[in-house]
C-alpha cells in the first residue's frame, strides 16, 4: 500500500517535465496547442494518461487516507486494510473512468 | 535545504501543499470533464486570467515543493552511498528548478503575447 504510493510519486515526478512541455506547447500557439492534443489521443499519449490518471488518484486517495490517520480517523487495524483495499481498488478503475472522460 | 526542509517543518510543508495539489488537480480535473475550453482561444485565457495564473504558479511550486520532500525521502531510504545520495539529490533539486522556471515561463508568456 505504501509502496504503491511511493512509487505512483516517483512515477508522476518522472511526468513532470512532459506535463510542463505539454502546457508549454499547447499555450505557446494553436499549432501547439493541436500537437498537445495529438500526443495525448496517440496510442502511447493515452496509455501515458490512464497511468498518469491512476497514479494521481491512487497518490491522492491513499494521501486523504494517511491525513485521516494523522487525526486519528481509521487507525484500528481491520478499518485500515479496508480502507487501504478500498484506495487500491478504487485508483485504477476511478483512472479508467477519468481517461476515458478526458478523451 | 536539508535543513529547513527536514523533521517537523518537512512533515508541515508535505501536508500543507498535499491539500492544495489535492484541491487544485480536482478543480482542473472537473474543469476538463465537465465544461473543457472549447478551443485554442478559449484554453489559452483560461490559463491568461489573472486568478488562474496565480492559482496555477501556486500550484505547480507546491507540486515541485511536495515532490522535493517525497524524493528527498525515497532517495535517503535506497541511496546509502554519501556521494552518489549527493550527487542525485543535486540533480533532483536542479531538474525541480528548472522545471518550475520553465513552467512560469509559459504561464508569464501567456499573459505578456
Amino acid at each position: 500500500m505504501s509502496i504503491i504510493h511511493r512509487i505512483t510519486g516517483v512515477l508522476m515526478f518522472l511526468a513532470v517535465p512532459f506535463l510542463i512541455y505539454l502546457l508549454d506547447i499547447s499555450l505557446i500557439s494553436e499549432r501547439g496547442y493541436e500537437e498537445a492534443i495529438s500526443v495525448i489521443h496517440s496510442p502511447p499519449g493515452v496509455i501515458l494518461l490512464f497511468g498518469l490518471m491512476w497514479g494521481l488518484l491512487h497518490h491522492l486517495l491513499a494521501g486523504i487516507r494517511y491525513l485521516l490517520i494523522d487525526v486519528d480517523l481509521g487507525v484500528d487495524k481491520e478499518r485500515a486494510r479496508q480502507t487501504a483495499w478500498i484506495v487500491t481498488m478504487a485508483a485504477p478503475v476511478l483512472g479508467l473512468v477519468l481517461t476515458w472522460g478526458l478523451l | 535545504m536539508s535543513r529547513k526542509a527536514s523533521g517537523l517543518k518537512a512533515w508541515v510543508l508535505q501536508r500543507a501543499t498535499a491539500i492544495y495539489i489535492g484541491l487544485f488537480a480536482v478543480y482542473l480535473l472537473a474543469v476538463m470533464l465537465i465544461s473543457p475550453p472549447a478551443d485554442y482561444a478559449g484554453w489559452r485565457s483560461w490559463f491568461a486570467s489573472p486568478t488562474m495564473g496565480i492559482a496555477t504558479l501556486v500550484f505547480v511550486v507546491s507540486v515541485l515543493l511536495h515532490a522535493w520532500v517525497g524524493i528527498r525521502d525515497v532517495v535517503m531510504d535506497y541511496v546509502w552511498n554519501t556521494p552518489a545520495r549527493v550527487t542525485v539529490l543535486a540533480l533532483v533539486a536542479l531538474g525541480l528548478v528548472a522545471c518550475g522556471l520553465w513552467a512560469s515561463q509559459s504561464l508569464i508568456l501567456v499573459r505578456l503575447v
